[in-house]
């Protein structure tokens, strides 16, 4: 077989090096990637580490966003000291300690971004945290950074499917992959379910799993600063080493 | 936005990670293993209608430098035709940039799990004795394999053995392929013998596993070559002997210093070992390659007269032992003078009387 269609990153966008931009509306988007990837696993981490009330770390977040928009946090990472997930967390606790001493809180939510942040799912989800787990809380600011990351890729794939007029594919993506209980469908009954030949269920299903893939990558890609980053993060989130 | 649940993460993980094999004429199949740099899948190749193992790249590592290494290594086990050695059949790229190529499938088991269906000191060895063929035979071909350890190697259901994972293999300098040079994947040219060669010298790069690691390989303060390998062999050996890797070096001093051990630590090979294989262990883990046999072949060789009561190079025999030597291997003629003597000293007793 000839060695062929390599294909690399040759260039990449990062969106914590495009928060240094002097662009103001590619700053604004490079925060609003950070802040989509993160905002989840952060309030959860709040609430867990730091004991926080709901309203508290809805609050802490919304505040922690902003002022990171304001203040450019998030510009001053530096890739040689660490991952870009362990300046978060460093950046969110200092916060959180400094907010508590200062007991000025104040709402800040709406200030640069002007999202709507869905908090009430947040805590539906920080609920289902298993008070016996023994994660760390590290480890499980991490979990549920996967867990985000994940399911903004699921978004985009069921847009992308959606664009390109493919919802079927995604649909049967939707039945294999995406519904924990129950036993997977086989291809015969998806064949059937949608009227199509079983060939077809093997190349849609190749078609969304293969997009999900990409997706996902070019979402880590995103919020990782260099190459060396993005394959350490990318070799944890697939298990890589782990089995 | 709906939850998804961790049994689901999981899956997903699975799914990302999954090697796409549309495109190709292989058909996914399970996993047989995961390591470093590369997932192992079974697969059916659609065309021959047989079973293949097929080795991918993690997707975490579409790097120029390791599709090279990848690619390299393909190359390096496709050069060893040997019945020890796992042919490739097929080298390409996925559609996500990640290179694979295809191998025969081995049923079979790692050494390091086999070695208890192995009961006898002698079945060990003959399996050791198949190891070292394969290593000669790729060091005749100026090739190192620089990861040896029971873990690379594979026993079959009946009895083959074949050394596996050639991903840190070094080609040494005078390395002259007669294959086509490897593509770059990065411009799509072929490149030179040369530049292969080179990118596989490395100076400065520690690969291998620390316990079968040879003391320059480890900390790469000297020139790796064929005896690091036979260093590697002699751990093997230690293991195939006693059920444990050997004991790591101490390398907090520096290698060739004053005051750096010219021999394996004392326990490395444990007392239970007979002395000449255990003579042959610690000539073959020597600190200083000079002091290892020189090639994987004397090394066999004094295998091979442990296992037919013979002389071992690496160990001198005091008059006792070999009189014990040759009184087990002539057995049956020392029986005969005895009871000729004891047949004398009763003819010459009952004469008497």
């Amino acid at each position: 077989m000839p060695i062929a269609n390599a294909s690399f990153p040759i260039t990449r966008y990062s969106a914590i090096f495009a928060t240094r931009s002097s662009d103001v509306p590619e700053r604004t988007r490079a925060y609003e990637t950070i802040l989509f990837a993160y905002w989840k696993p952060s309030y959860k981490y709040i609430r867990l580490k730091w004991q926080a009330s709901n309203e508290d770390a809805e609050d802490f977040t919304q505040g922690f966003f902003a002022k990171a928009f304001e203040k450019g946090y998030f510009e001053k990472y530096d890739p040689a000291a660490g991952s870009f997930h362990g300046f978060l967390r460093v950046c969110i606790d200092r916060f959180v300690a400094n907010e508590r001493k200062a007991q000025t809180r104040q709402k800040r939510s709406g200030d640069a971004f002007h999202l709507s942040l869905d908090f009430a799912a947040a805590e539906e989800e920080f609920r289902r945290y298993d008070q016996s787990s023994t994660l760390s809380v590290e480890e499980y600011f991490h979990q549920e950074w996967v867990r985000s990351l994940f399911t903004l890729s699921i978004e985009a794939l069921r847009e992308k499917c959606q664009t390109a007029g493919k919802q079927i594919h995604f649909q049967m993506f939707e039945l294999c992959d995406l519904e924990a209980e129950g036993e997977k469908p086989s291809y015969e009954s998806l064949a059937k379910q949608f009227e199509v030949k079983t060939t077809d269920v093997t190349n849609y299903l190749a078609f969304a799993r293969r997009e999900f893939r990409k997706i996902v990558l070019a979402k880590l890609r995103e919020i990782t600063a260099t190459e060396d980053e993005f394959r350490q993060e990318a070799r944890t989130l697939l298990g890589v080493g782990l089995s | 936005m709906k939850w998804i649940s961790d049994e689901t993460v999981a899956h997903l993980r699975g799914v990302a990670d999954s090697a796409d094999l549309s495109g190709t004429k292989y058909r996914l199949g399970d996993e047989i293993g995961r390591g470093g740099m590369a997932v192992v899948y079974k697969a059916l190749d659609t065309e021959l209608n047989r079973d293949v193992a097929i080795k991918v790249l993690h997707l975490s590592d579409v790097t120029p430098g390791m599709v090279r290494r990848m690619l390299r290594e393909a190359q390096v086990i496709a050069q060893l035709e040997h019945p020890a050695i796992v042919p490739v059949h097929d080298v390409g790229t996925l559609s996500d940039g990640r290179v694979f190529y295809a191998m025969k499938l081995v049923r079979g088991e790692r050494l390091d799990r086999h070695i208890e269906k192995l009961k006898s000191v002698f079945d060990r060895l003959r399996v050791f004795l198949k190891v070292c063929e394969a290593v000669a035979f790729a060091h005749a071909n100026k090739i190192i394999h620089r990861d040896l350890k029971p873990e690379n190697i594979m026993v079959g259901a009946f009895g083959e053995v074949l050394v596996m994972d050639w991903g840190v293999a070094k080609l040494t300098e005078t390395f002259e392929p007669q294959l086509r040079s490897p593509v770059d994947p990065e411009s799509g040219l072929a490149r030179s013998h040369r530049e292969v060669a080179s990118e596989t010298t490395d100076h400065g790069l520690v690969v291998g596993t620390p316990a079968y690691m040879a003391p320059e390989q480890a900390t790469g303060a000297g020139k790796i070559d064929e005896r690091s390998d036979i260093h590697a062999l002699g751990a093997i050996l230690c293991f195939l002997l006693t059920g444990r890797p050997p004991l790591e070096f101490d390398h907090s001093k520096e290698m060739y210093q004053p005051g750096y051990p010219s021999s394996p630590p004392p326990l490395a090979v444990k007392r239970e070992v007979a002395k000449r294989l255990r003579a042959i262990c610690l000539r073959a883990m020597s600190t200083l390659p000079a002091n290892r046999y020189q090639t994987v072949e004397t090394l066999a060789a004094d295998v091979s007269n442990f296992l037919e009561d013979k002389p071992v190079s690496a160990y001198r025999e005091n008059i006792l032992e070999k009189a014990g030597r040759w009184a087990k291997r002539n057995r049956f003629l020392l029986l005969l003078i005895l009871a000729y003597l004891l047949m004398r000293v009763l003819l010459i007793f009952f004469s008497w009387s």
